[in-house]
């Protein structure tokens, strides 16, 4: 057992947990922060992305001590009294059907557009971006539409609360 | 996954000495690799150190004579270190398309290479670069350190530091990944210094990473893709699987070897 210590969504918190833990089950189980989810568990299908010191990371693939004094980010943190940019644009091009491959998408999206910079995405690009997500869906097609208008959204300036 | 226990090492001499005070240790540097495996139970190590918190292990150096990439730098920092793109592309070409986003935000040279996974990316580069590999104890010839499937010249407890090269004349990189694990089904990496080139190919053998003597030749005098023309490689040592035959993977290694020189210009 391990006592680990990290900032989760800009709040400190503390837990013990077995070293074998990984860090998405230390968000599920320990914190309650469900909104990671865990659907592959072979480190393929990206639902568990969550931010690592601003980095968008498979949670299903660090164990919780890995994360140890970092500063974590997951979908629960990404909203301020609105949606973040990402969210409302996922909202408005009907970027999700069932929703489970959701978090992880929006957690990788807003990675790659803070890497990119806001505007600065194209389709090819995001579509090369997503290697890592997968959606049984939607065949990815409003997922990208999405990404696309939230960056361009988050261009002009509207995402003044980004992650 | 199996109990384990979890050590971060602050140095690399404080790496060794826990390995050797735990009764099965092993390294991890972004454990993309490793922690997947120990999910399975393929891997189940006593205890876990952790490399990836040594400062000493971390960045690429410049220092004319030759470019250093320390062991724990990730994929991602491989991918856009603005001195390796300019001393040599085709590096950072690769690096960037190892796995996905999250994968290379984690992943290492160093975890990569001392894995050496016969199709991996990583070891293609280093044997075409005829890059050194610096241990805690010693430099190793990438031409000595792969020595078979997921098998490579490190001692119990040997830890890779860095890698060493001299930046090539010109370099490429192709390969064609498997659509499902993005790992290669034969990567080709072309490096030309001088008058000598040197083409390692992975994915395709089925001893791992090799290097292709017929196709440097062809290259030593005309490097150009049309060189590699008529050229063949023998599918008998090549790996057979249900995602390609070894005969689909010889006519891969020249196709993506023809890539590998057109991108290298």
């Amino acid at each position: 057992m391990s006592e680990v210590t990290m900032t989760v969504n800009g709040r400190k918190v503390s837990g013990s947990c077995e070293d074998r833990t990984l860090l998405a089950h230390f968000l599920r189980e320990n914190l309650g922060l469900t909104g990671t989810h865990v659907g592959c568990d072979t480190s393929q299908c990206g639902a568990c992305v969550v931010h690592v010191d601003g980095k968008a990371v498979k949670s299903c693939t660090m164990l919780a001590v890995q994360a140890n004094g970092t500063d974590v980010m997951t979908i629960e943190g990404l909203a301020g009294d609105d949606l973040h940019p990402v969210q409302a644009a996922f909202r408005e091009h009907h970027g999700l059907q069932c929703g489970f491959c959701t978090p992880g998408m929006i957690m990788a999206a807003t990675d790659m557009i803070n890497r990119h910079g806001p505007g600065n995405l194209d389709e090819k690009t995001v579509r090369g971006e997503l290697e890592g997500n997968i959606c049984r869906c939607t065949g990815y097609h409003n997922i990208v539409k999405a990404i696309l208008a939230a960056s361009e959204a988050m261009a002009k300036g509207a995402g003044a609360k980004a992650a | 996954m199996y109990n384990v226990t979890y050590h971060r090492a602050s140095s690399v001499e404080d790496a060794a000495k826990l390995a050797a005070g735990a009764a099965e240790a092993k390294f991890v540097l972004g454990g993309q690799t490793l922690i997947p495996a120990m999910k399975q139970r393929l891997a189940a190590p006593s205890d876990l150190i952790d490399l990836r918190h040594i400062a000493a292990m971390k960045g690429v150096t410049d220092s004319g004579g030759g470019i250093i990439i320390g062991a724990a730098t990730t994929h991602a920092e491989v991918a856009s270190n603005a001195d390796l793109q300019a001393a040599c592309p085709a590096l950072c070409h690769l690096a960037a398309h190892i796995g996905d986003p999250h994968v290379r935000h984690m992943g290492t040279i160093g975890g990569s290479i001392a894995n050496n996974d016969p199709a991996a990316d990583y070891p293609a580069a280093m044997l075409a670069l005829n890059a050194r590999i610096v241990t805690n104890k010693r430099e190793i010839a990438a031409a000595d350190f792969f020595t078979g499937l997921f098998e490579t010249a490190l001692d119990e407890g040997e830890i890779v530091t860095a890698v060493k090269f001299t930046a090539p004349a010109k370099a490429g990189y192709a390969k064609f990944a498997n659509p499902a694990s993005r790992y290669a089904m034969a990567g080709v990496f072309v490096a030309r210094s001088g008058g000598s080139v040197r083409v390692a190919v992975t994915g395709a053998g089925d001893n791992g990473v090799f290097r292709a003597e017929n196709l440097e030749a062809a290259l030593a005098g005309n490097f150009s893709p049309s060189a590699l023309d008529g050229q063949t490689i023998d599918p008998a040592n090549l790996m057979s699987d249900i995602h390609a035959s070894a005969q689909y993977r010889a006519a891969l290694v020249i196709a993506m070897a023809k890539r590998a020189v057109a991108a290298a210009g």
